[in-house]
């Protein structure tokens, strides 16, 4: 029986080449593990082994495999490597790819073992940052990995931090990087490790938010994230409050849980002719501005109609009379139709939002009820009835009056200052034009910009009246 | 409000992304001097919920113009709302980075001001972080909805990943939920970005050296449940955003974040479980050769929930089996329930040099309580005898216990069936 001692990879490979090439098998020799002593029947020196050059060659694949199983901490990593390489190097070539023999598939579950560890050594290194003698920012960590495998690891850190000084200790051993080598020392017990950083309460609380409540799987958590390892890992402080709250946030998230917002479509006639919508809109209960409006203001014109004009909302006249644009707003509106040389009773005139949207201040006149705008769900919600009319009545051009009918029409990010008197094709027609709502040029303070507003109205009504359909 | 408190709501109002990967950038740009990308990606932390961190994903912004319905950070939500600027981003990025919390950065943003507005500030976050800290970290981000093609082209040039969320399954989802956004051109940014792809690769092996253009390619993600649109109309749409638009991913993310039991499956989840399925059955088109229109057994369209759908076709096609272990083609094994890709590739390895008995698959650590009902082995293997009866559904099914086990995420990243 030989007696072999070996640290390395390099010291057992060494000695594996020349047991090798003396035509040792693997049952003679004891390889002994780093932390034995050589016993006093140590033997090692009967025979001197030649110190030979001869060459032979052993599969890259068992090498590669080799280095890496080497970093593993149990003690029979030797005699299974020199084993293995007995067996390929005599008539077993192709050993290595029949992974369920006994020694193959021992030395995969070794190597798998010390892969994962490298991998979780990348993935669990904590730095800290501390201020070094030199007034330099140095990042250190400590680590306590399972296997021997810094030297494995390191080159990966080095490369990532780059530009850093860092240093990683383990108990075994520790390395230091100055942007230009890596520097090996001895292991560093955990007391010797920088105690905080500032920054670990933001990573503490992206953590606490990223996490969803209502999914629990902490089997999952621990078996990726080794409880060993929380030590080391700031975050994992958190982990048994955010278990404890879990519930209780899963409550609040079903009671917040908004759902999807109810539209026109749930009131729907069967039949979709302008006369059923007109009837069917009486019942609309899709958003809450039915409560408090007189009542819904439908589309009016003939069926038929080359223009469609889109405002947003009635009006306070609107809602009282139950007829789009017949309050101030709608006087100026017929001042502009004429005189672009439109006939009223020719267009189809309605809203984006069927039901009046105001708050009721109490002013020195009392209460009087003011224009609001409507919100996103509200004009969502309302949106089937105004397609629904566009779809009926396919106008050859659409002027959407206002922001609200033209986002609604246009998208979300359309602006009317812009884009207006802009022809342009959408979901509903080729020739979509924006403008200013009448309602706002009464709003308008000054006097000269009023009057031009007034202008372009009339003018884009006057394009949009001699817009062709495309022949 | 300062940073952490903008932290909490931006990351929380990110956390239903369901993308995590960092991987598939092979090499580090030239000239980084902090971070690095060498193809694998590193999950380095895990919060309870079994979910991996990998990258700090945020939002620049929950405030938003859109309104669609599936989506928290709506308008019409009242949900707290936040706005980071850009160099919060740039600092709380290489702060986490430098020490070693996560791979990268992943970067949404709600809509503010204009969808091309929104999208130059999501690009100067990455141009900074490329040019002003020397960055080659993994940065994923997630172009904004009807940004201009110039924008998307340039966001390419210090991404690592592009996504273009395709949102919802189908036309007609989108018009019912999400009107403002438009197919057509959600699948023109696609193109656009495979187009410029396309030309850096073919640039690179005509020898020149252009420069970086998403180098891990683009995903997607795909909200599902929110309509009744059938699974093989899910994976339809998926079959054809690989095969069209050349994607690394397609994600699939059940509407309700919110578990509720359901009387089809007591006690469970089924929104988490047909998440789940949904990607066994993308990894099956992808690496297994299965064709979007033969995963679909069921008669409703949906993918069965109690078994998995390699399972489920192996039933409906039983006349494909038994498959024999020791001389079937390489296709022909990967059809084998309870074998996955890795076994295959095994498999292959070994019968060269010595037939595989029923002991050797065990080895090989295959789901065998799936498998022997489907495998002729170098032994005899008494259980093909069930292959032909009635009850073998029952037989191969797993026990209900098990499926609590599930992880939709674990799924996202391996898919493995």
């Amino acid at each position: 029986m030989r007696f072999v001692k070996v640290q390395t990879f390099d010291q057992w490979r060494t000695e594996a080449r020349r047991l090798l090439l003396s035509g040792v098998p693997p049952e003679q020799v004891a390889w002994m593990a780093d932390e034995e002593q050589l016993s006093l029947f140590d033997s090692n020196g009967d025979v001197e082994l030649p110190e030979t050059q001869a060459a032979f060659t052993v599969p890259k694949a068992f090498l590669e495999l080799a280095k890496i199983v080497a970093c593993h901490r149990v003690a029979t990593r030797w005699s299974l490597l020199y084993r293995t390489l007995w067996r390929l190097m005599h008539g077993q070539r192709h050993l290595l790819q029949i992974t369920t023999d006994e020694d193959v598939d021992a030395l995969m579950t070794m190597r798998k073992a010390v892969t994962r560890d490298v991998h979780k050594m990348k993935a669990f290194v904590r730095f800290r940052k501390v201020i070094d003698s030199d007034g330099r920012d140095v990042y250190v960590a400590w680590h306590r990995p399972d296997h021997r495998i810094i030297r494995l690891a390191a080159p990966f850190f080095s490369r990532r931090f780059n530009g850093m000084h860092w240093s990683i200790l383990t108990p075994d051993e520790s390395v230091s990087w100055d942007q230009t080598s890596l520097q090996y020392g001895p292991g560093v017990p955990v007391s010797d490790a920088p105690d905080d950083d500032a920054l670990e309460e933001l990573w503490k609380t992206y953590y606490a938010s990223i996490f969803n409540p209502a999914r629990v799987k902490v089997d999952t958590m621990k078996r990726e994230m080794p409880v060993r390892h929380w030590p080391t890992l700031p975050e994992t402080s958190l982990i048994a409050d955010l278990l404890h709250t879990a519930p209780e946030r899963v409550a609040a998230m079903v009671a917040q849980n908004e759902g999807f917002a109810e539209t026109a479509m749930h009131y729907m006639p069967e039949r979709i002719d302008l006369e059923s919508l007109r009837a069917a809109v009486l019942g609309c209960q899709a958003c809450d501005l039915h409560q408090h409006a007189t009542q819904p203001v439908f589309g009016e014109g003939p069926p038929d109609a080359r223009i469609v004009l889109v405002g947003e909302q009635p009006g306070d006249r609107e809602d009282l009379d139950g007829r789009p644009f017949v309050g101030p707003a709608g006087n100026l509106l017929d001042d502009a139709l004429r005189q672009a040389g439109i006939r009223r009773s020719d267009v189809y005139l309605t809203n984006v939002v069927k039901h009046f949207k105001f708050t009721e201040p109490t002013t020195s006149r009392g209460k009087r009820r003011l224009h609001q705008k409507p919100n996103a769900r509200e004009v969502f919600a309302c949106r089937p009835w105004l397609e629904a009319e566009l779809s009926l009545i396919q106008p050859v051009a659409i002027l959407c009056l206002g922001a609200t009918p033209s986002q609604a029409l246009f998208g979300r990010d359309f602006q009317v200052s812009k884009h207006r008197g802009e022809i342009r094709a959408t979901d509903w027609c080729d020739r979509t034009m924006a403008t200013w709502h009448p309602a706002a040029i009464l709003r308008m303070p000054d006097q000269r910009r009023r009057t031009e507003m007034q202008q372009q109205l009339v003018a884009d009504l006057t394009r949009i009246h001699h817009a062709h359909p495309p022949t | 409000m300062d940073v952490r408190d903008k932290l909490a709501i931006l990351a929380d109002a990110a956390k239903y992304d369901a993308s995590c990967a960092s991987s598939g950038s092979k090499s580090t740009r030239a000239g980084s001097k902090i971070g690095s990308t060498e193809g694998m990606g590193i999950c380095h932390s895990y919060t309870p919920d079994g979910r991996c961190i990998s990258l700090l994903k945020i939002l620049l912004t929950n405030y938003c113009i859109y309104d669609c319905q599936y989506c928290v950070n709506r308008i019409s939500s009242d949900t707290p709302r936040a706005r980071f600027s850009v160099d919060e981003v740039v600092s709380l990025t290489i702060e986490f980075y430098k020490r070693n919390y996560i791979e990268g950065l992943f970067l949404s943003s709600g809509i503010i001001q204009t969808s091309d507005y929104t999208m130059e500030q999501l690009i100067s976050v990455a141009k900074k972080l490329r040019t002003d800290e020397h960055y080659g970290g993994y940065i994923h981000l997630k172009t904004i909805p009807n940004a201009s093609q110039a924008l998307i082209q340039e966001a390419g040039l210090w991404a690592d990943r592009l996504s273009v969320n395709i949102e919802l399954p189908t036309e007609g989802d989108l018009q019912k939920l999400a009107p403002e956004k438009k197919k057509p051109q959600i699948v023109d940014a696609m193109q656009g970005i495979r187009q410029k792809i396309d030309e850096t690769k073919d640039d690179q092996s005509a020898g020149l050296h252009p420069p970086n253009f998403a180098p891990a390619g683009q995903s997607t993600q795909m909200i599902v449940g929110a309509t009744d649109t059938p699974d093989v109309e899910i994976l339809r749409t998926a079959s054809q955003l690989y095969d069209g638009q050349n994607l690394r991913r397609v994600y699939y993310s059940a509407y309700s974040p919110i578990p509720h039991a359901d009387a089809r499956l007591p006690g469970q989840s089924p929104p988490l479980v047909r998440e789940h399925r949904l990607y066994q059955a993308d990894w099956l088109m992808r690496f297994y050769g299965f064709d979007a229109s033969e995963i679909v057994a069921e008669a409703d369209q949906n993918l069965s929930l109690d078994i998995d759908p390699k399972l489920a076709w192996a039933l409906a096609n039983r006349h494909f089996f038994p498959v024999d272990i020791n001389c079937a083609s390489r296709e022909e094994l990967l059809r084998i329930p309870g074998i996955g890709a890795r076994s295959v590739k095994r498999i292959l390895g070994i019968r060269r040099h010595k037939h595989l008995r029923s002991e050797d698959l065990k080895k090989l650590r295959v789901a065998w309580n799936r498998a022997k009902y489907f495998v002729l082995t170098a032994d005899h293997n008494p259980e093909l005898a069930n292959l032909d009866k009635a009850d073998l559904r029952k037989r191969a099914q797993p026990q209900p216990k098990q499926l609590m086990l599930f992880d939709t995420r674990q799924s996202a990243l391996t898919g493995e069936v």
